[in-house]
């Protein structure tokens, strides 16, 4: 490995930070940095600002909303990269507490995208006196931006032109760069040491977080930001991915290398809650009914979220050949237990201290075949279920080591494995129709479950090849290309085009759930796995069968799951893992005894109490926040929260055939249609033609419950009812009412 | 070979002196939460004595620090300053050795230091040495030894 050391590399500015320190969850102070001047600016927190945003997304959101104009792009200066924790983040007893939720306007969407990230740089930002990080401006050069919190301190570095682009290499590098010289005194191992020579042990190591992207996100708009921790066990770099809408990508257009920040000495104080031992209380009970029931539950110590492989695919709902299908007989080859011999188990694998559900597993020292570093070992952080769904099933590869060279690549090139695995299949699926051949694809045989077509696709995006970086752009834009291009059908086009404003949908078949339709397009940044998850309870369980329970549902879930990102807490525990009694409960759904430990865990850290209309509300207020915000971007309207069709229903007549019995049973019973006769062309239009009026209704009652207008903005009357009453909100929302937006 | 602390519930009257001991040692408090043994009342006028048995290693390989390791005598270690106080260590444990008492930053265990034994009117506690076989052996340990074995 190349070795740094900090003295080598050029300083280009340096600043010092006033002192801080966190009071019951909170600093009450965010961190700006232009990279453009190299500036540093800090900013106090209002108490009101704190009362309408809380944290984490919340206060992302509202300082990008401030920092940017109705005109911003996400290329323009301007534009920013938030990086905010929340208050409940950093706590080291309550597992899932270590989330970074990162903002920004989208290079896909054009409108603000928040991601939630594990890994260590969030807490130990916070811990050095900040709750947000704002990255504003333009580098004038390659730049490595360093926050020492126990110095104090925040300098500029010019990058050096031969350091690695990659995130497996650059992260490591720059880990040991600035992890602190000289062996502490307190007896930690020497891992460290041993593996590059130098006097740094591991606790220094694992003081150091790097947030870096890849060669890949240079040349694509689904580039990610990798969020680094050093893993003692494994004496190297792990990292965890804000994956979803292109955050990656305006950090390289920002000319940022990397961000380091450096934290030494967490403690079970460091998060300074006003009720410590509550904390440890109710972190313990969890911990322990994460162990007791975990291993019958949902394996997540054994498998990670990669358990839901065969649960999927069994109902029918696991993403094959672009969503075309939802099950295969090869399932079973990349089912959880394939994936739990290969990831190196019993190993506390958290994303953050005190995460006993431990999900963030690796596969150790894995051969690669392809690429630059093929025949080298590596550590494969993942396959998450997304990423395994994504670019296995979804591509029809069912080879485990396809999925985790593209798994490997994607995150050290810094791309988005969703958005590759979503373009990909339609890539695939082109190619299965003839839209693409050899001669357009410069010689790369795209055929269903080629994972080396595939894999070689991704290499040249990263070297910024042509035909890398064109399928680098996603699907939106390849469905147009497609058609004018090469004389594609548009409708076909559009039809298979899985995506919603720009932003690949993620990796549950939607067509049979008119809810999960909802839940991914009828949210603020585009179809991912964030915001509501209604499948179960919609299509098997048939618990809402009504507009309104639907609406009800759209609107509790989001709201619901908004509270996580406000918090700086992960989703999982809430879950994927359940109290022995859950069932007996009578919202099973909701886990009302871990909803009722998030309100208890608030009120122990922040002092505060907290209702459970105020959770609520508490969401309410940012998600309507970030709506008014597209709105402000001039999006927010009722057609931009429209799947395409594949997401829907049957888009193809073969398509339709292998689930006929379930179509033809529905045309029957709900839309009052006799098949019977009628021809296979016939039968997918009036499917189609009667699941695009459900949708449409799905839409009328859902922006009715959340009190916005049909075209999908939220009534001024109801921004002032939730307590989103700023005047330059407000005024965003009666603008659209009076047409001017 | 494994050091550790022997308890023999049999012998004990449930006099308490072992937790004073203990607790006044390690906390500078008389206060059985605070002690690394525990006394436990049965029916019957029984009790039952449970101290770390320094052999299963559940603790070391949960905690996400290292901060807890096995010494050349065996002996489980907590190292506080690595400690970020999780409390996963004491999720893990499989007999309610590694303790935690409210609002106290670092989870405690017993270290078989014998403070305890030496003072138990019944000597229904001793300090004794077992075989350290590869099967009481953490997971991560297994594998490091397998591994130096291997080279
Ligand atoms: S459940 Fe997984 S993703 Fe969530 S905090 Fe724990 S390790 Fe991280
Ligand atoms: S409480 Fe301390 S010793 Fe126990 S697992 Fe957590 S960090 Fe390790
Ligand atoms: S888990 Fe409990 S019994 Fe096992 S070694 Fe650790 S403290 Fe001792």
């Amino acid at each position: 490995m190349m070795s740094l050391e900090r003295k080598d590399l050029k300083l280009l500015a340096e600043a010092r930070l006033e002192k801080g320190g966190v009071r019951k969850g909170y600093n009450m102070r965010t961190l700006h940095l232009d990279v453009g001047t190299r500036s540093v600016t800090e900013k106090k927190v209002s108490e009101e600002m704190k009362r309408k945003f809380v944290g984490g997304k919340g206060f992302g959101l509202k300082l990008l909303w401030d920092a940017t104009r109705p005109e911003t792009k996400w290329d323009s200066p301007e534009n920013e990269i938030v990086i905010a924790m929340g208050p409940i983040c950093g706590n080291t007893n309550y597992p899932g507490s270590g989330k970074s939720l990162v903002v920004a306007l989208s290079p896909m969407t054009g409108i603000p995208i928040d991601s939630n990230v594990g890994g260590y740089f969030g807490p130990y930002l916070k811990f050095s006196g900040f709750d947000a990080l704002e990255l504003q401006g333009k580098a004038d050069r390659e730049t490595i931006v360093f926050i020492d919190g126990n110095e104090g301190i925040v300098q500029f570095y010019e990058s050096p032109a031969d350091i690695p682009a990659d995130t497996h290499l650059l992260a490591e590098i720059l880990t040991h760069t600035f992890a602190k010289d000289g062996a502490s005194k307190d007896g930690a191992s020497k891992e460290g040491a041993s593996k590059d020579g130098a006097s740094k042990d591991a606790k220094d190591l694992q003081s150091v977080a790097v947030v870096s992207a890849g060669r890949g996100a240079d040349h694509s708009p689904m580039g990610l930001l990798n969020f680094s921790l050093y893993d003692k066990r494994r004496a190297g770099i792990r990292v965890k991915q804000a994956g979803r809408g292109g955050i990656g990508k305006v950090l390289r257009d920002k000319r940022i290398r990397a961000v380091v920040c450096r934290f030494k000495g967490v403690n079970s104080d460091s998060n300074d809650a006003a009720d410590p031992a509550a904390v440890q209380r109710i972190g313990l009970k969890l911990h322990r009914e994460i162990v007791q029931n975990d291993d019958k539950q949902c394996k997540m110590r054994k498998q990670g979220t990669a358990h839901l492989m065969e649960v999927m695919n069994d109902y029918d709902l696991l993403p094959t050949k672009n969503h075309k299908y939802g099950q295969d007989p090869k399932g079973p080859e990349i089912a959880s237990w394939v994936w739990e011999k290969l990831l190196s188990q019993d190993l506390p694998d958290g994303c953050w201290y005190g995460c006993t559900m431990a999900c963030a597993h690796a596969v150790d020292k894995f051969e690669l075949e392809t690429g630059p570093y093929k025949g080298q070992k590596v550590c494969v952080d993942g396959p998450e279920y997304e990423t395994a769904a994504g670019v296995g099933s979804n591509l029809y590869v069912y080879d485990p080591h396809g999925i985790l060279e593209m798994n490997f690549y994607c995150d050290t090139y810094g791309i988005d494995t969703i958005s590759f695995g979503t373009t990909m299949s339609f890539l695939m699926e082109c190619w299965e129709h003839g839209v693409l051949d050899a001669d357009r694809t410069d010689g790369i045989d795209l055929a269903w479950g080629n994972w080396k077509g595939a894999i070689q696709v991704l290499h040249d995006l990263a070297d910024g090849k042509r035909f890398g970086v064109l399928m680098g752009k996603g699907v939106k834009f390849l469905a147009k290309h497609f058609s004018r291009e090469y004389g594609a059908d548009p409708q076909f086009m559009k039809d298979i085009a899985l995506h919603g404003k720009g932003l690949e949908q993620s990796e549950y078949i939607s067509k049979e759930s008119l809810a999960q339709q909802g839940g991914y397009y009828l949210t603020n940044k585009g179809p991912q796995h964030d915001e509501a998850w209604l499948i179960f309870m919609d299509m098997v369980n048939n618990r809402i069968p009504s507009f309104e329970q639907k609406a009800e549902a759209l609107h509790y879930f989001p709201m619901f799951r908004t509270w996580f990102g406000l918090q700086g807490l992960c989703k999982l525990p809430w879950n994927d893992v359940e109290p022995a009694d859950n069932a007996r409960h009578a919202e099973p759904n909701k886990v009302p005894e871990h909803v009722a430990n998030y309100r208890e865990l608030y009120t122990a850290i922040t002092g505060e109490d907290l209702s459970p209309e105020e959770m609520i509300l508490q969401s309410e207020r940012v998600y309507n926040f970030q709506r008014t915000f597209n709105v402000r971007q001039g999006h927010g309207h009722r057609d931009e929260d429209w799947p395409p069709y594949r997401a829907m229903g049957p888009v193809l007549e073969d398509e339709y055939e292998a689930r006929a019995e379930r179509y033809d049973k529905q045309m029957k019973e709900k839309i009052g249609i006799d098949p019977a006769g009628k021809s296979l062309k016939e039968k997918v239009a009036i499917t189609r033609d009667y699941r695009m009026k459900q949708y449409s209704s799905l839409i009328d009652a859902v922006f009715k419950r959340r009190g916005w207008t049909p075209d999908g903005c939220p009534r001024p009357e109801h921004l002032r009812e939730i307590g989103m009453d700023l005047p330059e909100v407000l005024a965003v929302a009666e603008a659209r009412m009076a047409g001017k937006i | 070979m494994i050091k550790y602390l022997r308890t023999m519930d049999e012998k004990c009257v449930g006099c308490m002196t072992c937790t004073a001991v203990c607790s006044r040692l390690y906390f500078k408090d008389e206060n059985p939460a605070k002690s690394d043994i525990q006394v436990f009342e049965l029916a019957l006028g029984k009790f039952h004595l449970v101290a770390c048995d320094q052999e299963c290693r559940k603790c070391v390989s949960e905690c996400p620090t290292q901060a807890i390791t096995v010494a050349k005598t065996g002996v489980v270690m907590l190292d506080k300053s690595l400690c970020v106080g999780c409390l996963a260590c004491v999720a893990v444990c499989p007999t309610g050795a590694m303790r935690w008492y409210p609002g106290l930053k670092h989870p405690f265990k017993c270290i078989a230091c014998g403070a305890c034994a030496k003072r138990c009117p019944k000597d229904a506690l001793e300090i004794a040495e077992k075989e350290d076989s590869p099967a009481s052996r953490a997971w991560s340990d297994a594998i490091a030894l397998v591994r130096k074995e291997g080279q």
